[in-house]
């Protein structure tokens, strides 16, 4: 009569759970971002004005050699963009664990990894709109596809695996912070470092040596470089597998650390 | 349903102790609740009582000792606790975002049901708790009342046998609160086991068939309603002398009918009495008699703070260790 002496009796079973727990809980965060469409908006607006202030302002002082700076900027923006959207994983599950939700589903049957996994996967759903947007404004700018159509959508899937791995890494912060302020707060500094002290705005070849070294070695600067490279041409394979490492390296360490990290609060 | 264990219990609870660094929460308590019983834990903020609902709802992990929820252990088969208990938490945990029904299928398919069985079941709790007219409007638009039903409503779509409520009414007004009463001795009455904690001595006296008092992590009394209402005095009256003389006299004439203290100021006596109308009218006769004349004379329901004056000697709220200075009106349970 009632579902209470369901168990999973199979692994089978537990994983059709643990996929329809977190469609469940990817439903529920998509319905926020339909009923607050300003989440949407300011998550856009602020790339596009990253996009007008180094294309017209600051892009006629930045020569990059033998490529437009607009088509040099550009898959940086998407990078910027991903990445500051992830900061919104944090705030929002912050919020949850203040509002008391994630007590509540820590006291459900659900599958433990679900209210992340839900999480990330409605953040990675946001940025694949942002970031078809975003593509739209740069069009509408100038900025140009030097490959194929096929290159320009790898790398927006490595676009998205990026996303998908920053997400995690908020995720943990948002978990570990435990409420708004301070999970948006501790994500800037964050930002600037991966974001800034990267190839995303201009190549590193400007940069003094010590900053050079740390920033042709990180994971911002990896998604940057290759996915220039799928819409640009050139060298290409040995960029993307490193930045495809990267991310999977990001989500292998950081998913179980927050889902870790979330059995342990409230 | 679920059947109870063959014990007959749906709560036990031994020895649970839990401590977050220095501060320790839970200092050995031990308790049991009987299948379809209601239990009131009663207490100060800090006392312990949201620690023991997080361990029993599988959130917190104890340090010591052991508890089970129709016979499963919490910590060592949660999954299986989980799907047997319902919990509504100290805030009504909503997502605002979302309109009544969508928070209520939500949480259902949370639970593992079918779409259709979720569907069925959230129509008719949002019938049940009068939520007809709200349904489909974002629950941010609710009144704090409305929250809270919507909060019961879902910790209750998948019929768990065992409910555990944290401060159902805190921040309520008396209207709302009433109202969730009425909703929650409904349930009662249809044999789900509640554990119900709260400040409020009217609220574990109007829910609970039982009540356990709890400060600084451990048990100080237990026992029904009535026989903690007589052991520290349901009602209190209130005898305001012009001098302290006056009270002094009045308080050693009126020993007879209840167990009396003096205010600080020590102008004003306050017995503790079970039976507070026939004791006004002995106060009254006993003070004629004296040819005491009060300034006033008041009756009020006991507080929180006069439960654990009596129980602990100190402050509910200030909820210290120590008892307060010079243990005023400690052990003064047996008299009168």
């Amino acid at each position: 009569m009632t579902s209470l002496g369901v168990t999973p009796s199979t692994i089978g079973r537990r994983l059709a759970w643990t996929v329809s727990d977190t469609l469940a809980i990817t439903w529920r965060n998509l319905l926020t971002l339909v009923r607050l469409p300003q989440l949407l908006v300011f998550s856009t607006i602020e790339p596009v004005i990253f996009v007008l202030l180094f294309r017209y302002v600051f892009g006629g002082a930045i020569t990059v050699p033998g490529v437009a700076y607009v088509d040099y900027l550009m898959p940086g923006i998407f990078v910027q963009t991903v990445a500051f959207g992830a900061v919104n994983t944090g705030v929002g599950l912050a919020e949850d664990l203040r509002k008391g939700l994630i007590e509540r589903f820590r006291s459900l049957p659900m599958a433990r990894s679900a209210v992340l996994a839900g999480r990330t996967l409605a953040d990675l759903t946001r940025d694949a709109f942002v970031i078809a947007l975003m593509c739209a404004v740069g069009f509408a700018v100038d900025f140009r596809v030097h490959t194929s159509a096929w290159a320009f959508l790898g790398a927006i899937g490595l676009l998205l695996l990026f996303a998908f791995a920053m997400t995690w890494v908020f995720a943990l912060i948002g978990m570990w912070t435990r409420n708004a302020e301070s999970a948006g707060a501790a994500s800037f500094p964050i930002m600037a470092v991966l974001v800034f002290a990267s190839s995303s705005f201009v190549p590193t070849a400007g940069m003094p040596d010590w900053l050079r070294a740390y920033a042709d070695h990180q994971p911002v600067s990896a998604a940057a470089d290759a996915a220039r490279a799928l819409v640009l041409g050139g060298p290409t394979a040995g960029k993307v597998l490193t930045s495809v490492a990267w991310s999977a390296g990001i989500i292998a360490v950081f998913s179980p650390l927050a889902v870790w990290r979330y059995q342990r609060s409230a | 349903m679920q059947s109870p264990p063959a014990d007959g219990k749906a709560i036990s609870v031994e020895g649970l102790g839990k401590r977050f660094g220095k501060v320790v929460a839970l200092d050995g308590i031990s308790f049991e609740v009987a299948a379809g019983a209601v239990l009131g834990l009663l207490g100060p903020n800090g006392a312990g009582k949201t620690t023991t609902v997080r361990i029993l709802t599988t959130i917190l992990r104890p340090d010591q000792g052991r508890a089970t929820v129709l016979g499963i252990d919490v910590a060592r088969n949660s999954q299986a606790v989980r799907e047997r208990i319902g919990l509504a938490g100290q805030y009504a945990a909503v997502d605002e975002n979302l309109t009544g029904r969508e928070n209520l299928r939500l949480i259902g398919r949370l639970t593992h049901q079918s779409g259709s069985v979720v569907k069925k079941r959230a129509g008719e709790l949002i019938e049940r708790f009068g939520l007809a007219a709200a349904a489909d409007r974002v629950a941010r638009t609710y009144s704090g009342g409305m929250r809270r039903r919507l909060d019961l409503a879902a910790a209750l779509i998948h019929k768990p046998p065992v409910l555990f409520l944290d401060e159902p009414t805190t921040g309520l007004d008396p209207a709302s609160r009433s109202e969730l009463w009425e909703v929650i001795a409904e349930l009662v009455a249809d044999g789900t086991t509640l554990l119900v904690t709260t400040h409020y001595l009217e609220e574990a006296d109007r829910l609970a068939n039982r009540i356990i008092v709890i400060d600084g992590g451990k048990i100080i009394a237990e026992g029904t309603a009535a026989e903690l209402k007589s052991r520290i005095g349901g009602v209190v009256v209130e005898v305001a002398l012009a001098d302290q003389a006056q009270a002094a006299r009045a308080s050693a004439a009126l020993g007879a009918v209840g167990t009396c203290s003096l205010t600080p100021g020590g102008k004003t006596v306050e017995i503790k009495v079970s039976d507070g109308t026939r004791t006004l009218v002995n106060v009254v006769r006993i003070l004629d008699q004296e040819r005491l004349e009060p300034i006033s004379l008041a009756m009020r329901e006991s507080t929180l703070d006069d439960v654990f004056l009596t129980l602990t000697g100190h402050k509910a709220a200030s909820n210290k260790a120590e008892p307060a200075p010079g243990g005023r009106r400690r052990s003064r349970w047996g008299e009168g």
